[in-house]
């Protein structure tokens, strides 16, 4: 605030603390014997009565005036001056942070300090774990960690990045983009549907033997690559595996063939911008110890 | 001065009644009209780009911001959830701003980039589809309707008007970048944008 502004509410200020001073006592009615008396209006013979303002209503006004003098002293108020406690409510909020930094930051040093896989069933970890979980997880991966459609079951043992401590925390650090492309232009309208044939029966499912045997040429040509010769999928890519009837995105034909055709783009969110290292630890061990 | 001067004559009361309400306007509103804090935005702060802004008025019309703040206090309790506490410069563009007071759902100030697209679009048509504890209503319609962008460039021209430095060139190019586009395409590129301006580890 400039010194004009902080004049201005300096002097405003203490021009109302005066005014209603003032007000205050310039109307009280100070004589007791007048109880009883009448303001003298008359309405309908209705009189108004001009006792005087009951003592302990009058102080709790002047308490007020008092009260509010002392806070501006004590607190910032009054322009730029910054109040005999120099209190501001960031330096609060730092404070508080501190605190509680203070309070947990060695706990979870300790355990940053420890491998994943030892700290996985401890039941501290477990605990703040899952309420870092549920906070920064569950809107996506559902409370039970159990996925949702286009979001992964993190309980299961079907990992699209890998499910090593090391994969799981790249994850949550820098996020992951799938990228399966469109194929709609590319295979047609029969492609689509004799791939989608192909990649049923890589999961034992019964398909048209004529249409998975054309629909595997197409998958060779364009899908092996990411997917694998086999269909077992491959995590650096993070290619879903087709084999083990777990469909991110549905298994039934049609919801294959729309991904055929429309392409998949998938997104987990990168966490190293909110999340502090000893919390990705943490939580890296809570995901981790799901499948454990 | 004795009350019945003042309760005797209407004039007199309205000229006191105007002054005593005055004071707080005065002292807590005025300055902050001049101040620095409150009028210069934070760096790297942009108007809304012409999507964006249709997503924006969408939020308004769904009435968003009756259930869900945009405005995160300096409590560690907020800011440990929800990120960096929200400070004034963030919001110099915003008219009206969309700070809310009720949190029926999370505060929404830092929601940009914590979800996927696709989280939104599915959590738009349905909530208890991603969130099953949900009770936020459905918005199914944002995918259907399109929009024209016959008003972005008025309404860019109307906030230039008060203070948003949009270009000529933004208000000409409204149009052509927002015409055709689904509701639920502006709705998430506005939610995708708010407070990644201000990140903190936390």
């Amino acid at each position: 605030m400039t010194s004009f502004w902080s004049m201005w509410v300096i002097v405003l200020t203490a021009i109302t603390i005066i005014l209603v001073t003032w007000v205050l006592f310039a109307n009280r009615t100070q004589d007791q014997n007048t109880e009883g008396n009448t303001t003298g209006h008359v309405y309908d013979g209705i009189e108004e009565y001009n006792n005087p303002l009951p003592a302990w209503w009058f102080m709790m006004f002047v308490i007020t005036i008092i009260f509010a003098i002392g806070y501006l002293i004590v607190y910032p108020g009054m322009g730029n001056y910054p109040g005999v406690l120099g209190w501001t409510q960031i330096d609060q909020h730092d404070r508080e942070v501190a605190a509680a930094d203070a309070k947990f930051r060695d706990m979870r040093d300790r355990y940053l300090a420890l491998p994943v896989e030892e700290i996985a069933t401890d039941p501290a970890v477990r605990k703040m774990g899952m309420r870092m979980f549920s906070n920064n997880c569950a809107q996506c991966h559902g409370s039970d960690a159990k996925g949702a459609y286009g979001f992964p079951n993190l309980t299961d043992d079907d990992w699209l990045y890998g499910g090593t401590p090391e994969a799981i925390k790249a994850t949550l650090i820098n996020g992951r983009m799938a990228a399966m492309p469109a194929w709609g232009s590319i295979l047609g309208d029969q492609g689509i549907t004799e791939t989608t044939a192909y990649v049923q029966s890589l999961s034992g499912r019964d398909v048209d033997d004529g249409m998975a045997k054309a629909g595997e040429k197409h998958y060779q040509t364009y899908c092996a690559a990411c997917h694998g010769a086999d269909g077992k999928g491959n995590h650096a890519l993070g290619a879903p595996n087709l084999a083990n009837g777990i469909w991110l995105y549905g298994g039934s034909t049609e919801q294959i063939s729309h991904t055929l055709r429309a392409g998949r783009n998938g997104v987990m969110p990168a966490f190293n911008d909110t999340l502090s290292e000893d919390k990705i630890h943490i939580l890296t061990a809570y995901v981790y110890g799901l499948t454990q | 001065m004795k009350h019945e001067a003042i309760e005797t004559n209407v004039g007199l009361m309205m000229i006191g009644i105007v002054i005593a309400l005055s004071f707080g306007t005065l002292v807590e509103l005025v300055p902050l009209m001049f101040a620095k804090e409150t009028n210069e935005p934070i760096a790297g702060l942009m108007p809304l780009p012409a999507l964006e802004l249709e997503g924006r008025d969408i939020y308004i019309r769904e009435g968003c911001n009756t259930c869900h703040s945009q405005m995160i206090r300096p409590l560690r309790a907020e800011t440990e959830r929800y990120g960096h506490y929200s400070v004034a410069g963030e919001f110099v563009y915003d008219h009206p701003f969309l700070w809310g007071s009720k949190r029926t759902g999370p505060d929404l100030a830092r929601v940009g980039k914590r979800y996927s697209d696709d989280w939104h679009r599915a959590h738009m048509y349905n909530p208890r589809d991603v969130v099953p504890e949900s009770n936020m209503p459905a918005f199914p319609w944002l995918f259907d309707k399109e929009l024209s962008g016959e008003l972005t460039g008025k309404k860019m021209a109307a906030l230039r008007a008060v203070g948003v430095p949009y270009t000529d060139e933004d208000i000409a190019g409204a149009k052509a970048a927002v015409e055709g586009k689904k509701e639920i395409d502006a709705m998430i590129a506005y939610l995708q944008q708010l407070g990644t301006l201000l990140q903190t580890r936390r």
